[in-house]
């Protein structure tokens, strides 16, 4: 009977603990946590930037061509915008979809609010922003960018700007608008048109105060000054392209993901082999960078002393680092096929490239250009690091 | 959309307008005498190797902007039912030089004209999925 009992209570004793286990996993920061996008498997990779490891993966997330992401300010859950409209709420310890909705027919991608309680989702198709509740993803408002005779247009360069408000353009009405979701009973919205034509991405410079949206339908940027928006929008770098023929564009360029070092903004050009600077004092422009090819990302090491470039096709195999310095392009690396990203760990001693049609990732060392490890991806696209949650524009 | 000054000339070299009056012209021709257009022509297969290869560009690169599924992005949807009423041989030239005005880009260097009129033929009956 005793021995029995004795049996009974082990037994008893090792069942509970492997309750405790699942309930309680092993304690984990997120800050050096990120996900990678399989865009054709409709998945991501949860990734450990210090172990450079792939952790999990979470699926049955959508069309995730073009998807992208924001990061709660906890740093725990992954907010995903997919191309079918889907907005995933991905938690990053428990690997796990929290909450998806499909919000719209086709989107572009998304932002967090300064508080990291609103998630603005900018859509094509219905044309126009809509706010959810980050916790619960409940549709809290919805703003469409009506314009003209009842038409809606696509919306793109969307990025938070403090004091609960989003920047975007609308890229077939030729407008930069500004939501203030400070009272979600009413909403306001502001309106700056005539811009220059199709603009078809935007950034905040980090300080959160200029927003700029890059033209596709002539040459120059429209730069407005969110301090002092009655001031309202102007053109900057408007002679880049004057009497030059432009090249064909394979790929639009991508704004986000600024490349603000120290006083100088670099920017891809649209249609040509270069990246332009300029000065974020005076906004003139200050050099012209000849490079491999259309840029597509042009992003600065967090530290500002290096600019990362990769390329449109049929140039996407290339990636070139410039020298902030010397304005020179000092490398350029081979990756593998088709590399679609690339993301700097928060402190940038490393970068993530992903090479879609190679089904990898490799991370190299950004201050000796040597390759540290290679992940196996399917098709793998955007990565994102959750520094991002800290960031303003991200 | 808005009239883009941009590819107001498509970023097209000259000697491509130049192929595309001609080609309208030679179209037009043919239409009018009766033949064959050029569409209606038995297409030929690519080899399977260059298939696969199609494919693949047809699904990410122009998937980059008329997204991976072909629903449409900045683009528009590219699925048989937004095709259905436009010619195949409109199509195939407007893969092949592009579309001035708009964003979408001459293939031409990259692509035959049997290749371009493979690909709209897919698309009219719903593209291929890659395999994996």
């Amino acid at each position: 009977m005793i021995l029995k009992a004795l049996r009974y209570g082990w037994l008893l004793a090792a069942f509970w603990s492997m309750l405790a286990g699942a309930a309680e996993p092993a304690l984990q920061g997120t800050g050096d946590l990120g996900i990678i996008i399989e865009r054709s498997a409709g998945r991501v990779a949860i990734v450990d930037t210090s172990r450079n490891a792939i952790l999990g993966r979470v699926g049955n997330l959508g069309d995730l061509s073009h998807a992208s992401a924001v990061f709660s300010r906890d740093q725990r859950y992954a907010y995903l915008f997919g191309r079918d409209g889907g907005l995933s709420k991905v938690d990053l310890l428990r690997k796990v979809v929290e909450k998806r909705i499909v919000q719209s027919g086709n989107s572009i991608g998304g932002a967090i609010s300064q508080n990291g309680r609103l998630i603005a989702v900018a859509n094509y198709k219905p044309g126009g922003l809509k706010i959810f509740a980050a916790d619960s993803l409940d549709l809290l408002a919805d703003l469409p960018a009506a314009y003209g005779d009842g038409k809606r247009s696509k919306v793109v360069g969307i990025a938070d700007l403090p004091g609960q408000r989003f920047i975007y353009s609308l890229f077939d009405a030729d407008q930069i608008w500004i939501a203030d979701l400070s009272d979600l009973k009413a909403p306001r919205v502001e309106k700056f048109p005539d811009i220059g034509r199709a603009p078809y991405d935007g950034l905040v410079t980090p300080d959160g105060r200029y927003y700029l949206a890059g033209l596709f339908g002539e040459d120059g940027i429209a730069m407005l000054d969110t301090w002092q928006p009655q001031a309202g929008v102007q053109r900057i770098l408007a002679n880049y392209g004057r009497g030059e023929q432009p090249l064909p564009v394979y790929k639009m360029p991508h704004l986000r993901g600024w490349a603000v070092a120290g006083h100088q903004v670099y920017l891809p050009a649209i249609g040509r082999h270069e990246v332009l600077v300029a000065d974020t004092v005076n906004w003139r422009e200050t050099a012209r960078i000849p490079v491999r090819g259309q840029p597509v990302f042009v992003i600065a090491r967090p530290d500002g002393r290096q600019v990362w470039v990769n390329f449109a096709f049929p140039n996407n195999g290339f990636v070139q680092i410039i020298d902030t310095l010397t304005r020179q392009v000092i490398h350029t690396l081979e990756p593998g096929k088709a590399v679609l990203h690339l993301e700097f760990t928060p402190r940038g001693e490393a970068v993530w490239v992903s090479a879609r049609d190679d089904n990898k990732v490799l991370i190299y060392d950004t201050a000796r250009f040597a390759k540290i490890a290679e992940l196996s991806l399917e098709n793998p696209s955007g990565i994102f690091f959750t520094a991002r949650a800290q960031r303003i524009g991200f | 959309m808005a009239f883009l000054k941009r590819t107001d000339t498509g970023g097209m070299p000259v000697y491509l307008m130049l192929m595309h009056i001609k080609i309208a012209l030679t179209a037009s021709l043919l239409s009018i005498s009766g033949l064959p257009a050029l569409a209606e022509q038995p297409t030929a297969t690519p080899s399977p190797e260059r298939t696969r290869e199609l494919i693949h560009l047809v699904r990410q690169d122009c998937g980059s902007c008329h997204g991976l599924t072909l629903r449409g992005g900045l683009g528009p949807a590219l699925l048989p039912e937004n095709l259905r009423n436009q010619s195949p041989t409109g199509l195939k030239y407007t893969i092949l030089l592009g579309r001035p005005g708009t964003a979408m880009p001459p293939w031409q260097p990259f692509l035959n004209e049997a290749e371009a009129e493979w690909i709209v033929g897919q698309l009219l009956n719903g593209f291929p999925e890659e395999s994996p």
